[in-house]
Formats: structure tokens, sequence, C-alpha cells
């Protein structure tokens, strides 16, 4: 442990000093693909992936009970492969769960804890690592090379997705603007940074299956809630509430899209 | 019976077919374009300038939306000519301001975002999509290059209240266009967009010059 976070400074160090040289010339992706060949087997986000393990394994919470027992959608304690699988119809909770949405039911049923606790301050920062993101880390690196297969069999999972894409297109705010203003033509850029186009099936599933992700700008883990989040504030949106139902609607849009994708994450972004 | 009598029989029959599917499917469409604005309206919440308000389409947003930015034609025109009714043109008939302080606003990426403090002002974003001076390569390809743009339009006053037109309002032009409208919106101030028409079309400013 402790030779692995040294590791991951070393890491952190070099990426750091490395990306700002490449953002000066201009050319990040291609930076920062060939950063990704020199560390193939290092990507900080494995120290959030290990804090997350360590979190899912202990006893925690005011129940003092560890996370073994949460389904995430393939049976009580499968982790492996199931971040492929989301988000999905859940029975003992009647709707369609993302990820988070999925921890917060197991951090509060299982282990005790508040969900208001949990959703206050969901997104890290400089000196504050929120619990659910390490647990993310950990769950979606539990599906690394496993193809992305999310069903639309029940009605409801069908229903998110309809209702996804029709967020996905909603324009309004000050800028008139919709993720499909900026999501939904081939090959654009704002500014130098490249647009994914999430109607066409390769850049949905480049872009969904490198998410959640560790952001070498901000030197953080960020979630995918976090990636929507940003994007909202970006198209002069109010606020989303973490993990509800507006949210995990779009996830369910793009992550249908990248069906097929063989999922990568935790991935690396500039 | 006769033979065309008999045709149309069926045809009427086809048709009835036909239209039961289609009309079940539009009320699944419609009751679901219903729940998607009750749930956008209710998952959101006010965060610093950027108020659950801004959630409520005004008709060219609500028609736009409806038809994935291809509204039928009898519908765009009425709402075009209702756009360009209320753009507020100079009082004193000039279009052009300081092409400098133009070129400040189209790199100024900022403004009305939830971390955009209250009094700060906002930029004009035009980098995020437009190429305009040669000189900067940092930019985005969301709208047309707009590189020589007083060059190879001529500065005449024409083009001036052209461009004047299509920064105070784009949807004026063309309803469901992906260019915000800066002055309908109150994103720009008169003076502002004086500033950026000068940066497009005066001969003296980087647009032009190189
Ligand atoms: C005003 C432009 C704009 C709007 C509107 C916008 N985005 Fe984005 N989006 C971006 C930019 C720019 C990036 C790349 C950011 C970066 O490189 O840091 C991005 C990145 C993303 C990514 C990650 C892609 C990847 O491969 O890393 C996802 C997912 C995404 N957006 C989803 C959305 C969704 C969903 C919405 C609507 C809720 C949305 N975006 C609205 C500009 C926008
Ligand atoms: C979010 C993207 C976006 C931003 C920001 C933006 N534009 Fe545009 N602009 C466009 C698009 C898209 C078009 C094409 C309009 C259409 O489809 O009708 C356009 C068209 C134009 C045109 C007309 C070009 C022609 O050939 O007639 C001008 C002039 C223009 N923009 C200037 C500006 C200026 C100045 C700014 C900054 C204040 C700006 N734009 C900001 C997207 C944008």
């Amino acid at each position: 442990m402790n030779i692995s976070i040294l590791k991951n400074a070393i890491l952190v160090f070099a990426m750091a000093s490395y990306c700002s040289i490449a953002f000066a010339e201009g050319s990040v992706p291609k930076e920062i693909a060939a950063y990704r060949e020199m560390i193939s087997d290092g990507n900080p986000a494995e120290f959030d992936e290990m804090r997350g393990e360590e979190l899912w394994k202990k006893p925690g919470g005011p129940n003092k009970v560890s996370m073994e027992k949460c389904d995430l959608g393939k049976g009580t304690g499968v982790v492996k492969g199931a971040y492929a699988e989301l988000p999905r119809y859940f029975p003992d909770t009647q709707r369609v769960q993302d990820l988070e949405s999925r921890l917060i039911t197991c951090m509060t049923t299982l282990q005790g804890t508040l969900e208001s606790d949990i959703t206050a301050k969901p997104f890290g920062g400089d000196n504050y690592k929120p619990e659910i993101e390490s647990l993310v880390a950990y769950v979606v690196g539990q599906s690394k090379g496993v193809k992305m297969n999310v069903s639309l069999k029940h009605p409801k999972e069908k229903e998110a997705y309809e209702i996804g894409k029709r967020v996905f297109t909603y324009r309004a705010g000050p800028y008139d603007f919709a993720c499909s203003t900026c999501h939904s033509q081939d090959n654009l850029r704002i500014r130098m940074q490249n647009l994914q186009n999430f109607s066409n099936a390769k850049d949905a599933q480049d872009s969904y299956t490198t998410w959640p992700a560790y952001r070498v700008s901000q030197g953080l883990f960020r979630s995918f809630q976090w990636r929507l989040n940003d994007c909202l504030r970006q198209q002069r949106f109010p606020e989303p509430k973490y993990a509800s139902e507006v949210t995990i609607a779009l996830t369910m849009y793009m992550a249908k899209n990248a069906n097929d994708g063989v999922y990568a994450g935790p991935g690396l972004k500039r | 019976m006769n033979a065309k009598w008999a045709v149309e029989i069926v045809l009427a029959i086809n048709l009835a077919f036909l239209a039961v599917p289609a009309e079940a499917a539009d009320k699944v469409d419609a009751e679901l374009d219903a729940k998607t604005v009750a749930i956008i309206k209710r998952d959101f919440r006010d965060k610093g300038i950027a108020k659950v308000e801004r959630l409520n389409q005004d008709e060219v947003q609500a028609l736009c939306t409806k038809f994935l930015d291809k509204p039928p034609r009898k519908d765009r025109e009425r709402l075009e000519a209702e756009q360009a009714q209320a753009i507020k043109w100079p009082a004193d008939g000039k279009y052009m301001g300081d092409w400098k302080a133009g070129e400040r606003l189209a790199q100024n990426g900022s403004g009305m975002t939830w971390s955009d403090k209250p009094d700060a002002p906002a930029g004009g974003n035009c980098y995020n999509c437009h190429q305009l001076a040669a000189k900067e390569i940092a930019y985005g390809t969301l709208g047309p290059s707009l590189l020589h743009f007083g060059k190879i339009r001529g500065n005449t006053e024409a083009t001036q209240r052209y461009a004047y037109g299509q920064i105070y309002n784009a949807k004026a032009n063309n309803l469901c266009a992906n260019m915000p409208r800066f002055g309908h919106m109150s994103i720009l101030t008169e003076a502002q967009i004086k500033d950026l028409v000068a940066f497009l079309m005066d001969p003296e400013s980087p647009v032009n010059k190189d």
C-alpha cells in the first residue's frame, strides 16, 4: 500500500509536469494518448479504486456493516461486471438506478447512513474525498474488459431511455442550449476540446467506456454524475440534484447507446 | 357492388387499422414528453445565478425542442418574424464600436453559469464556436469560420446591420440556430455588440487584416 501511494504520487507529479507542456502545445488528445501508453499500467485513479475497495469491505456507517451485501444488479455482493449493466431496474426499490443512486440505496439501507449526508457534498475537492466517489472508482474498475450490456427489457428501463433521449434535446436557459447543441454532430470542437456525438455509436462507446475518469487538469477522480453536473453548468442550466431521476435518465440514454463497447474505465482525461 | 366501391372499402378498412397504432404511438410520445418536462422541473435546483426558472422554455425553445430543430415552415417563419421585430436597433443608427474591446469579448468564454459572480459581465464566447482572427488557433467549430468576415462581405452599412442583428438575435435569421441570442437574452449590451461588429468588420481588426 505504501509503495503504491508512492508510485501514484510519482505518477501524478510526472503527469502534471508532462501535461502542462502538452497543453501549452495545444495537441491534448494526442499527447494524452501517448502518455497513456507510456504509463499503460498506471492511472492515478488506481488510488481511488484501492480506497474504494477498502471502504467496500470494511464495516462502516452507523450500523457498522460493510457494503459486501450490496446488490448492484447481478446478485448480492457481485461487483464484477456490474457496472457494464447499469443503469437497470431494481425490484426492491422499484425504479431504474445508476451506480451512484444504487450505492446510496446500499449505504442507507445496509450501513444506516443518512442520504442527505451523502448528497450534501458528493464531489471531491482539494482536501476532500467523499466515500461514494471512491466506491464508484472501485466498482467501475471491476468491469474493466467487460462489454457494455445495458438492457431495455423492463418497461421502466425503456421509459428511462426515452426520457433521457428527450432531456438530451431539451433546449432552455439564457443560451438556448441542449446537450444536443454540443453533442449531436461528428468532429466538432468547443475551443480545442473535442465534442463527442452521442447519437453515433462509436463516439458514445469511446466516451462512455472511459468515464468515470481521473482528470489530469484537476488532479482528481471524477464520477459520471460529476461529468453531467459540469456539462449542465456549461449549458447554463441550474444544478441537477445528485443521482436524481433526470441524471439517471440521461445516463441510461448514453449507456445504452454505448452497448457492445468494451468498458475501459476508470479513464484518464485532460 | 362495383369495383371502385370495393377498392374504397378495402382502403378505408386498411386506413382504420393503420390509424389506431399510429394514434396510440402519438399518445405514448405525448405522455413521455409531459413526463420529461415534469421530471426536469422537479430535479434541478437554484445554484448561484442559475435559477430553476431558466428551465421554462420560451416559444422558440419549445418549438425547436419539439421538432428536433426542424420545425414546420409556417411556425418557423412566424416566430422568426417575431424575433426580428423584437430586435432593439441602436438609436444612433451606428453599428460599429471599438474592435479591440470586441476582440477581448470574443476571447472571453465566461458568463451566466452558476460559477459566475452575479455582477461579473459576461463574455461573448465567440471563439468557443468560431474561427475569427488568423493568429488565434484555439477556436471551436460549432459555427462557421468568420475569418476575413468584413473583407469577404464588404464593410458596408448593410453588412454591419446584418452582423448586429445576427449577434443580437441569431434566431431571427434561423429559428433553431445553435448560436445564443446575445441581445435578446440580455447577455451582452448594445455597446458590447457594437464592439463585436467592429471586430468582425473593421479593416484594421485582425479578423480582416492578417
Ligand atoms: C456548451 C457545450 C456543451 C453542452 C451544452 C454539453 N456539453 Fe458535454 N462536453 C462539452 C465539452 C467541451 C466536453 C469535453 C470536456 C473536456 O474535454 O474537458 C464535454 C464532455 C462530455 C462528456 C465526456 C466525454 C468524454 O469522452 O470524455 C459527456 C459524457 C458529456 N459531455 C455529456 C453531456 C450531456 C449529457 C450534456 C447535457 C446534459 C452535455 N454534455 C452538454 C460541452 C458541452
Ligand atoms: C454555441 C455556438 C456559438 C457561439 C457561442 C457563437 N456563435 Fe455565431 N454562429 C453559430 C452558428 C451555429 C452559426 C450558424 C447560424 C445558423 O445555423 O443559422 C453562427 C453564425 C454566426 C454569424 C453569421 C455568419 C454568416 O456567414 O452569415 C455571425 C456573424 C456570428 N455567428 C457571429 C458570432 C459572434 C460575434 C459571436 C460571439 C458574440 C458568436 N457568433 C457566438 C454558433 C455560435
